[in-house]
């Protein structure tokens, strides 16, 4: 891990990776999305509308997997100062946010016709917008105290206390009554949900995951590049 | 020991507690944090009559009625332990059936009806396509043994 902690060696490695992640996720999310709308049958009870889960579930998976990356590189500025770390965190914050909030709004959308209403403020939709309120909190506090591009420790701190959201959303739906339906997919455990459905989940799952990573790979080296000529500008300006 | 130990340690501490305060949190949240009353809670907890109160549980199989004025429906709201009868006047969701969940705001009337104002449906986590399962969405059951697994 810190072999890559350079830059430059970053840089080498990033370049190559990011259209393969990019195409790799186009591509991926495209099977998902046509298997999931045309191949799928439709659900006992939710009829055709259970196909926007092939959207939802990766974007609230990816919300949360956002928040966690963001968290440790927060960690890794604390601790190990690592020059890459507060780059890599901001540059999550976007795509994290953006990830949220599509996962509030096919969550709604699809709201309306199952429950019968757009919202409801019970705890996994509440706590969710938390994570959403969390990534904007983020964004704006990494902007206005980071000197330049620079590291701000009060982000970092920021960026670690925010996971206590995390288990909130996890287990909200085991902890308290909610309206939101309980977990259906588990890793060690069977899963309640239909292999025709989980399919094509997981490769959408895995497609949006590879483009979190090419979008977070472009805005770091977009934000290294920039730490480059505000450098060279600097001296510039010294001569 | 070195600084970058001291701030590992530190984190680590930062962390732990942070992680631990918001379990603690969340455990004590248990009940004002619930959505809805189960039929339990009612009979454990006792909720005056004309207070408004959310109830959620399940749709007992055969208790649904309907009205002759056809849009007042009767039904039974059951969890494991009890069993709470309700009345709404409206057009009902389309996840609404019998043997599947769901979320009525109300209050109880004097005899221990239940009074829902709105009523929402609730899915659960089982997502089963409709020809394994065989049935159409008007009549809606829902048997957990027949599930694919």
């Amino acid at each position: 891990m810190h072999a890559y902690a350079n830059p430059t060696r970053f840089l080498s490695l990033a370049r190559p990776l990011t259209p393969f992640l990019l195409f790799g996720g186009i591509a991926m999310v495209a099977i998902a999305c046509i298997w999931g709308l045309l191949a799928t049958p439709a659900e006992r009870l939710q009829g055709d509308t259970v196909k926007i889960i092939f959207v939802h579930v990766p974007m609230a998976w990816l919300g949360m997997a956002g928040w966690s990356g963001i968290a440790i590189a927060s960690i890794s500025e604390l601790i190990w100062r690592h020059p890459l770390a507060s780059h890599a965190a901001r540059a999550i914050a976007v795509p994290g946010a953006l990830f949220s909030l599509l996962c509030l709004v096919t969550g709604s959308i699809w709201g309306r016709p199952a429950w019968g209403t757009w919202w409801v403020w019970d705890g996994r939709l509440t706590s969710m917008l938390v994570l959403f309120f969390l990534y904007l909190a983020y964004i704006v506090l990494a902007n206005e105290t980071g000197k330049g591009r620079g590291q701000s420790r009060i982000a970092a701190i920021f960026g670690v206390v925010g996971i206590v959201n995390l288990p909130i959303i996890r287990f909200s739906v085991e902890w308290w009554e909610t309206q939101h339906q309980g977990t259906s997919i588990n890793i060690l455990g069977k899963s309640t949900i239909d292999p025709l459905y989980l399919w094509p989940l997981l490769i959408s799952a895995v497609g949006f995951s590879l483009l979190f990573g090419a979008i977070v790979l472009m805005r770091m080296r977009a934000s290294l590049a920039q730490t480059k000529v505000d450098a060279r500008l600097k001296r510039m300006a010294a001569e | 020991m070195k600084a970058k130990h001291q701030r590992l340690t530190l984190a680590l501490l930062a962390v732990v507690a942070l992680v631990g305060a918001g379990l603690l949190a969340a455990y004590a949240l248990q009940d004002q944090a619930s959505y809805f009353y189960t039929p339990s809670d009612i009979v454990e907890q006792k909720p005056a009559p004309g207070t408004a109160i959310r109830l959620g549980g399940m749709v007992e199989e055969g208790s649904i009625q309907r009205s002759a004025d056809g849009v007042t429906v009767q039904f039974v709201v059951m969890d494991a332990g009890a069993r709470q009868k309700v009345t709404y006047t409206g057009i009902t969701p389309d996840l609404f059936a019998e043997g599947s969940g769901v979320v009525a705001d109300g209050r109880l009337d004097a005899n221990g009806i239940f009074g829902a104002e709105t009523l929402l449906a609730k899915h659960d986590e089982n997502y089963i396509p409709r020809e394994l399962e065989g049935i159409d969405m008007t009549s809606g059951k829902h048997k957990t043994e027949t599930l694919v697994q």
